[in-house]
């Protein structure tokens, strides 16, 4: 009982930092799922949405400069099918993606110029002292972070109404319609302009809520844009289509990783939570390069 | 440029309403591709008019110029005009295009491979707005057209075969409630017997559910016998048409396009000029 405490402790630090991934793969999956474009910019506009809400917050009530934040996110949204998507449209994926990673530049540039580069503190009202949980069963408690909590709850709800929006509405069937074919939706009449102006502005959303979960962990800064790169095996592991896979490969390789550093770690020297979740990616790459939960690549015989 | 004589196309009582009239397009590719050279042709509505003519003649740059697809392959209409029912209608989206009822199937099904079925039908109605009663009556109306995809409503239609795939297409499109459909190559990489089936209900949804259709093949034989009229495209151009009836009795389209002479069926071997050799090096 005395040594299942500290690993029932990392295991659950680890899950939480999972959810915390799995908030930003969401974004990348959204617009990979809606339009076939791997956006390299999710994790630009994590920062992007986070300075904003932060810089607005000073001068106004918090729950308006989440709306303006909000609104922020979709005109940028609209900016980006305007100006990058939709005269780029029908070219190769490649070459959208490339277009991504110039939107990426530019929104760390951009939102710097425009709302400052100084590490900002998020505060989310939510008392950053960590509850002691079953400290009748092991000495001391577990630690568990409030921010985290937060973060798993709102990422789960997230969650569970995008799988709605996705697999019973009529405008979640026309985004997987488009998925499939850009040309055979524009065909039956799916206007490609507005769904993607619908997906962007909801992975904007969503990136304004990993922002204020990062945000409100680490301080909102420059560094956040690179929270984006952690979500990449995460994407791997899950499957770049599947919103449940993106939640089960955050979880995955955020307990994976602190496990790794408890277990591994001491014997070879630590430091396995940086690299330890790029390698679990390979391996998945090797084995089931879909992912855990990717679309198969249907392929009739 | 017309070795036909032109009758009046439809000998009947009252002249119908034009549905789909093209002027003189041109369509140019990545600027510098000139694809179609002055292409006119008229659809009548109600009937079944075909577009017919070898690899790579114009067919299907001539049905998305109509459908207005062309802007994602990066080709334009340069020149000419396009009126659906009376209306120019070159400038449209393709989405307000199919919400005044004309739209494509295009050429190799396309079906969304990861939709089930049913659903691919469904997204077929995106532009309605006559509410969900409706939908599900045209629903059961495209099941009882194809009874083999109600079988299979629930399946993922990547993995249905060919000519059920090209069923759900045609269905998918008449979920939108179209007056004029354009079918590319229906019959592509589809046994005998298949196309022969896949025509028979573009002909009865011709007649029921009074479907204008404006079909391109490559299968001559085929569609001369279930269209009223008939367009020969080469190279861009419209070098022959007329009624189905009198195509099939022009002595070039015999030769050309349905492999007949007066001498009877001609065999390859006579052909000096096909370079059988080479193609079994």
């Amino acid at each position: 009982m005395a040594e299942l405490g500290p690993v029932l402790e990392v295991l659950l630090g680890g899950l939480m930092s999972g959810v915390l991934y799995s908030l930003v793969a969401l974004g990348f999956v959204l617009i990979f799922k809606a339009s076939g474009v791997f956006n390299f910019a999710q994790g630009a506009m994590v920062l992007f949405a986070a300075l904003s809400l932060v810089r607005l917050s000073e001068w106004l009530p918090f729950p308006v400069a989440i709306a303006l934040t909000i609104a922020i996110m979709i005109a940028l949204a609209w900016a980006v099918e305007r100006l990058v998507l939709r005269p780029l449209v029908g070219q190769h994926g490649l070459i959208l993606f490339m277009a991504t990673i110039g939107v990426t530049f530019f929104l760390d540039g951009f939102g710097q110029t425009i709302w400052g580069s100084n590490v900002y503190q998020l505060d989310l009202g939510i008392s950053a002292s960590p509850w002691f949980l079953l400290e009748n069963l092991f000495p001391g408690g577990i630690l568990v972070s409030p921010v985290d909590v937060f973060a798993a709850a709102v990422a789960g709800s997230l969650v569970l109404a995008l799988s709605i929006f996705f697999h019973s509405t009529k405008i979640g069937r026309a985004l997987r319609a488009v998925a499939d074919d850009h040309q055979a939706a524009q065909s039956v009449g799916i206007p490609l302009n507005q769904i993607w102006l619908i997906v962007w502005s909801t992975a904007g959303v969503v990136a304004l809520v990993a922002g204020m979960a990062w945000g409100s962990k680490l301080g909102v800064q420059f560094s956040l844009s690179f929270v984006a790169l952690k979500a990449l095996p995460v994407l791997i592991l899950g499957g770049l289509t599947s919103i449940p896979g993106a939640i089960l490969g955050g979880l995955i390789v955020g307990a994976g990783e602190k496990l790794a550093e408890f277990y591994i770690g001491p014997a070879i020297g630590g430091g396995i939570e940086y690299w330890f979740a790029y390698v679990l990616a390979l391996a998945v790459l090797l084995v089931r390069p879909q992912g855990l939960f990717g679309e198969k690549i249907i392929e009739r015989v | 440029m017309n070795a036909l004589a032109r009758p009046a196309p439809f000998d009947q009582p009252a002249t119908p309403r034009t549905a789909l009239a093209v002027h003189n397009i041109e369509v140019v590719y990545d600027h510098v591709v000139l694809v179609l050279k002055g292409v006119s042709l008229e659809v009548p509505e109600g009937a079944i008019v075909t577009l017919l003519g070898a690899n790579g003649a114009g067919k299907t740059t001539t049905l998305k110029a109509i459908s207005n697809l062309l802007h994602a392959e990066r080709g334009e209409v340069t020149k000419g005009s396009i009126t659906f029912y009376g209306e120019e209608v070159h400038r449209l989206s393709p989405s307000e295009l199919v919400r005044r009822g004309c739209l494509q199937v295009m050429e190799g099904r396309r079906c969304f491979g990861h939709l089930t079925v049913e659903e691919n039908l469904l997204t077929g109605a995106f532009t309605r707005k006559d509410g969900k009663a409706a939908i599900q009556r045209d629903l059961e109306m495209v099941y009882s057209y194809f009874p083999r995809l109600k079988e299979r409503r629930k399946v993922l239609a990547g993995y249905i075969s060919g000519g059920e795939q090209q069923m759900c297409a045609i269905g998918r499109a008449l979920m939108a409630r179209p007056r004029l459909v354009l079918l590319d190559e229906p019959s592509m990489g589809l046994a005998p017997q298949l196309v022969e089936e896949i025509f028979e209900i573009v002909d009865r949804l011709n007649r029921e559910e009074k479907v204008t259709f404006l079909v391109a093949e490559q299968n001559t034989n085929v569609a001369l016998r279930y269209a009223r009229y008939g367009y020969i495209l080469e190279n861009g151009r419209v070098v022959l048409d007329g009624p189905a009836e009198a195509l099939r009795d022009n002595e070039d389209v015999k030769e050309f396009y349905l492999g007949l002479s007066a001498t009877g069926r001609k065999s390859f071997r006579d052909i000096k000029s096909y370079k059988r050799r080479k193609r079994w090096l």
